[in-house]
């Protein structure tokens, strides 16, 4: 064992790269969830954007391209849900665990012939001098672009709620959408708009996931990160601010057991790799056992169906 | 435009047609989705739905209806009732595989002893490793109100990981050359959950999934604590008022739903499976979720359900040896049945009408 | 009246096996104040939203200002100067005041602009606000007031008022009053849609009344008396209950220093509440909504435990009991939420008797249940109380309002029950039915039952209760004679004031 062999500077720059996928994904899920719907398809939806992501990238060498398509898989699955959820009234429950088992299923389908495959290599900023400051170099300066603009998304997504009159009207249908079509709001267009935003940062975060993290494509490799997600929005009570926090938070342990597997610490690797699963349900608990503080922030109308009548 | 509008009471009617129109649905979609794959569309669905049955090798396939059925039916029962209280258990998956941990655990720690008393013994603990399982979600909804949904899942990778560590470690076998897994419990008399009759595919897992279907069924209809159960689906306030303690309900539901996974579990680790192994679990806690829908939440509906899916089991693989489909094109197969299941659902509950003027959705 | 603002012509709607409007046509003048009267189900919301926009008329066609006016959403009936104050449902509790305002307006200035016209505004119409507050932290009054000035600030041609006095207290009303006249004097119509006779008979100069989704009559309120109005829109001679004297009889219930922390975010919580119940009496509890009195109701019935002492019937401590003990016990209860409360809306009327009968009337043995007496006793509901369905069978949800509350109050009448609690039991409710309602509850007491009848409606409590007390924020005041309260007194108390006189 030798822990010493473990930089600090590149734990944090590394897990910034390891929480991208979630932050990504829960970014998203959290516009949805500000509408009034619990989407729990979110695994689903990462799953097909990691693969048409990784599919597209392979087929036109661009991962930039990969990355459309990636938003547009998990857009285009999504929309699945909101129809389903907006239009046929189903039970969110149920049809967000439709679109994980489809989503699944669906994948490791079109991954079938990308297995082993190396993609092309994204975009990494490196800029002379300055990406080779110490500790801040690292940190800061040498990231592939996805990171920067997850981090940019976070952001985009805090001021549209609290700035814009747009994300007014987005918390408003999620507050009460009896009141937001009492005033002639379209909650069932809003909420769609919604889902497929979520659709396609979820797409975005499973593209992260195997172009750029792994970068591989194998079935099954989100491995729970869209659930992950979804436990960040709760620990994030609702704000986007918070939700950089925890992505970072579960990368930070993602990244601290893989490299504790490296050098060989004494604990088996099948416990270490338990870890982040078993800090999700920990932090999950402290959330719930202070929710009157938490609660003010999760949208009223929450995962309710929304039909008008009279 | 088409309008949607809410029926006075549920059709009866459309609550049995649905899963029949959703299952004819998928067909089609199916048949779609494995055109595109370059298969032919007729041929895949034929040999997916009617070659196990009626086929030449059906003797062999019709048997494996029931052991692929069981376990489905066993978990599928046990999370119907928590869905219908609203009490959401998608963590089946890891109860099966603890419950089958707990009863191969003790097989293997009293081999090569001989008993009557070892399999009823591993029945036993196998019920509670499932029933242990799904108390942490249960004690930390009702204590501090935490999401059971998140919670059961997220120890669905954790159960993974002991599954694997098990398979590594404490339980691997001896003199197994140094491969992973356990020894074989079909090689241990005591231990075996061996057919009832030989080539029957009949063993104790799918006597147990029947007892559970009528034991459900008389306690939804008869029983107090079934009535509360869908009193607390249709409306937690109301059933509140009737005196229904909720967090009673939600140790009720998450334990029986858990103990049934791992009676799943076990029966399958001590039959047809055999071996604590990395790949033992096949993502039967998940399918059953779809065969709990697809049922309608009803014991019976449940039992056509299960053995249905067992059916796009054994089909599938067929079709993969014989058409050389994906393994993965039967879990995109099954994902769109529940996603039709839920479409066509509307019908029961809504009316769609042509209306003139007006948009009401 | 001077020139005509709206004028509606032959507008009808159905929906299916209702005819919601069969052609209505009125005129509304500038500055006027018209007044919309109908009983509940006769036609007066759906009237109203096919003005507002939200909802399409089937027939018929509408002129605004001499313009044909044909709105296809809220959004461009608000562009034609006409704004709504919904009696619920249009407020964001999680959302500030200046939030909820600029939701209601097409283009909202920026947020610093739009505080300070806020306040400009409230206090131009004596409508006090601070703009940076939560709406679900306001009481109703104030939560009105964001309504209001969020039409205000529109400057609408018309104002449309659905229902506004039914959460006010009587002092709240009057200072409405004078906004609305404040309003009418500078050129706005106002249509004011109410139940309340008197009401629209101190404020409005012409009245349409609807019936059925007919209209009936357009005329002078002030000119009828409250009656004439009345039988109008009921369409037959009113039966009134009969007032009683009543001996009262021993102390049956008593709560002591009953205290409850709230139960959500923006919940009420109940302190240290304390009253004697007699056998044979009705204690009439008024207030306005939301200060208290569904968490008042929960700890009598026993959803909501409490320590034992804080509830004794006839000595016993009964606090920590849970509802069906309660009820073996025979301290019955009906809350106000009749769908999703007092009855599961998708179970069938059998089902929904099980619901709070199965102890009482002996319904189950070992825990397995008896359906066939749980419908006969469904049956006995439906008939004692004359329950307009086709049967036992039917869900909840198919049955009107009104006889839905019939089904509801019989079924704990009809269990003999030794104290009955009811919440708003003829909210919503059609005047026949609330009668009959109102009847039952008084029988119940004659036969020696004690009743606690939670109310907004000061003229049902005035009417059937023989002692009354208010609820303020979750405090009760001192229990009195119903016979000597005045209603200026009563409405000081549902405001606060300690006691009255």
């Amino acid at each position: 064992m030798d822990l010493s062999a473990i930089s600090p500077t590149l734990l944090v720059a590394s897990l910034m790269v390891a929480s991208t996928p979630i932050l990504l994904a829960s970014i998203g899920e959290l516009v949805v969830e500000k509408s009034g719907v619990l989407n729990l398809g979110v695994e689903g939806m990462m799953i097909t954007g990691a693969i048409c992501g990784f599919a597209a990238a392979v087929l036109t060498g661009s991962p930039m391209i990969g990355f459309v398509c990636a938003a547009l898989g998990g857009a285009t699955i999504s929309l699945v849900f909101a129809v389903l959820t907006q239009y046929f009234l189903s039970n969110q429950v149920a049809t967000g665990l439709a679109l994980t088992l489809f989503g699944l299923g669906l994948s490791a389908m079109l991954g079938q012939s990308y297995v082993g495959i190396k993609p092309p290599t994204t975009y990494k900023l490196d800029l002379p001098l300055i990406s080779d400051v110490p500790i801040l170099g690292p940190i800061l300066f040498s990231h592939d672009f996805t990171v920067y603009a997850a981090l940019a998304l976070v952001l985009g997504v805090w001021w549209f709620l609290k700035y814009t009159r747009r994300g007014l009207i987005l918390r408003a249908v999620g507050e009460s959408h009896d009141a937001a079509h009492a005033l002639g709001y379209k909650v069932v267009r809003v909420r769609v708009l919604a889902i497929m935003f979520g659709g396609a940062c979820a797409g975005l975060g499973g593209a992260a996931l195997s172009l750029v993290r792994v970068p591989q494509w194998t079935e099954g490799m989100t491995a729970g990160s869209g659930w992950i997600a979804l436990a960040i929005v709760v620990f994030a009570s609702w704000k986007p601010e918070r939700i950089l926090l925890g992505a970072y938070l579960f990368g930070g342990v993602a990244v601290l057991q893989l490299n504790l597997q490296a050098a060989g610490v004494s604990i088996p690797v099948e416990y270490l790799s338990m870890s982040p699963y078993l800090i999700t349900i920990i932090v999950l608990v402290a959330m719930s056992a202070n929710r009157a503080k938490s609660a003010l922030n999760a949208p009223a109308a929450l995962g309710r169906v929304f039909h008008a009548s009279r | 435009m088409l309008r949607v509008e809410k029926r006075p009471s549920p059709s009866k009617t459309w609550g049995y047609l649905a899963p029949i129109l959703a299952v004819i649905a998928t067909m089609i979609g199916g048949g779609m989705m494995f055109a595109l794959l370059g298969k032919d569309p007729f041929e895949a669905i034929r040999i997916i739905f009617y070659d196990p049955l009626f086929s030449e090798f059906a003797w062999y396939y019709r048997p494996q209806l029931l052991i692929k059925g069981a376990p489905l039916i066993l978990i599928a029962i046990g999370l119907s009732m928590g869905f219908r209280a609203g009490v959401w258990n998608i963590g089946a998956e890891g109860q099966y595989i603890i419950g089958a941990l707990f009863g191969a655990g003790f097989a293997l720690a009293v081999y090569p002893t001989e008993s009557v008393f070892i399999f009823p013994s591993m029945i036993i603990l196998g019920a509670l490793g499932g029933f242990l399982w799904a108390m942490i979600p249960a004690i930390l909804k009702t204590k501090f109100g935490t999401n059971e949904i998140l919670v059961s899942l997220m120890l669905v990778y954790v159960a993974e990981q002991l599954l694997a560590s098990m398979s590594l470690g404490l339980m691997k076998n001896p003199e197994g050359f140094g491969f992973p897994g356990s020894r074989n419990l079909q090689q241990y008399a005591s231990a075996h959950n061996a057919e009832l009759w030989i080539g029957s595919g009949v063993h104790m897992g799918v006597v147990f999934g029947l007892i559970a279907v009528i034991f459900a069924y008389v306690m939804l209809a008869r029983h107090q604590l079934g009535f509360h159960i869908r009193l607390t689906g249709e409306s937690p306030k109301a059933a509140r008022f009737a005196g229904v303690n909720p967090n009673r309900l939600i140790i009720f539901c998450l334990g029986s739903s858990g103990a049934l996974a791992g009676l799943a579990g076990l029966f399958e680790i001590a039959g047809p499976s055999g071996q604590v192994n990395i790949d033992f679990n096949v993502g039967y806690g998940f399918t059953a979720i779809i065969v709990a829908f697809l049922g309608r939440l009803n014991p019976f509906g449940i039992m056509l359900a299960g053995l249905l899916m067992a059916l796009t089991y054994i089909g599938g693989e067929i079709a993969q040896s014989s058409l050389g489909l994906p393994s993965a094109a039967i879990q995109a197969f099954q994902g769109m049945l529940l996603f039709f299941l839920l479409a066509v659902d509307l019908l029961t509950n809504f009316k769609i009408k042509w209306a003139k003027t007006e948009i009401i959705v | 009246m001077n020139q005509t603002l709206l004028q509606l012509d032959g507008l009808s709607k159905s929906y299916p096996g209702v005819i919601a409007n069969d052609h209505v046509s009125f005129k509304i003048g500038s500055g006027e104040i018209h007044a919309l009267l109908g009983e509940n189900g006769a036609g007066k919301s759906t009237l109203v939203k096919m003005i507002y926009g939200l909802v399409r008329p089937d027939t018929g066609r509408m002129q605004l200002g001499g313009q044909s006016f044909a709105p296809s959403e809220p959004r461009a009936a608000r562009a034609a100067g006409i704004a709504m104050v919904f009696q619920h449902f249009s407020l964001f509790e999680a959302l500030s005041v200046a939030e909820n305002i600029a939701l209601g307006m097409e283009k909202p200035p920026k947020s610093s602009a739009l505080s300070m016209q806020i306040t400009k505004v409230s206090h131009t119409y004596g409508l006090p606000l601070d703009p940076e507050r939560l709406v679900g932290d306001l009481s109703a009054g104030e939560r009105q007031r964001v309504e209001i000035i969020r039409c205000l600030l529109q400057d609408p041609k018309l104002l449309i008022m659905d229902e506004p006095t039914s959460v006010l207290t009587p002092q709240e009303v009057t200072t409405l009053f004078t906004t609305l006249r404040k309003l009418k004097s500078e050129g706005t119509s106002i249509l004011y849609i109410s139940h309340k006779l008197e009401e629209i008979r101190t404020l409005c100069e012409t009245a349409t009344i609807l019936r059925n989704g007919k209209k009936v009559a357009t005329c002078d309120p002030r000119e009828n008396s409250a009656r004439q109005l009345a039988e109008m829109m009921v369409g037959a001679t009113l039966n009134y209950a009969k007032a009683r004297t009543v001996k009262l009889g021993e102390v049956i219930l008593k709560a002591s220093n009953l205290s409850l922390p709230p139960q959500s975010a923006f919940g009420t919580s109940l302190k240290n509440i304390s009253f004697q119940l007699h056998k044979g009496e009705v204690l009439g509890i008024g207030g306005v909504a939301g200060n208290g009195q569904d968490e008042l109701l929960a700890c009598l019935s026993g959803e909501v435990l409490t320590s034992p002492n804080a509830i004794q019937l006839n000595g016993n401590n009964v606090g920590h009991l849970t509802p069906n003990l309660r009820r073996a016990l025979g301290i019955l209860a009906a809350p106000e939420e009749r769908l999703g409360h007092a009855a599961a809306p998708d179970m069938d009327l059998t089902e929904n008797s099980m619901l709070t009968a199965m102890v009482r009337k002996k319904l189950s043995s070992a825990g397995f249940l008896n359906w066939k007496q749980a419908r006969e006793f469904a049956q006995r509901v439906i008939d004692e109380f004359d329950v307009r369905t086709p049967g036992p069978q039917s869900v909840a949800r198919s049955l009107s309002g009104g006889n839905l509350q019939k089904f509801v109050i019989g079924r704990e009448v009809l269990q003999d029950p030794n104290v009955l609690i009811v919440n708003q039991p003829t909210w919503g409710v059609d005047a026949a039915a609330a009668a009959a309602i109102r009847q039952s509850l008084l029988d119940l007491a004659s036969k020696g039952a004690a009743v606690i009848v939670i109310s907004q409606d000061l003229d049902e409590l005035m009417e059937i209760s023989t002692r009354f007390a208010a609820l303020n924020t979750g405090k009760l005041s001192e229990i009195q004679s119903m016979a000597k309260f005045s209603l200026d007194e009563i409405g000081l108390l549902l405001g606060g004031a300690d006691a009255a006189g």
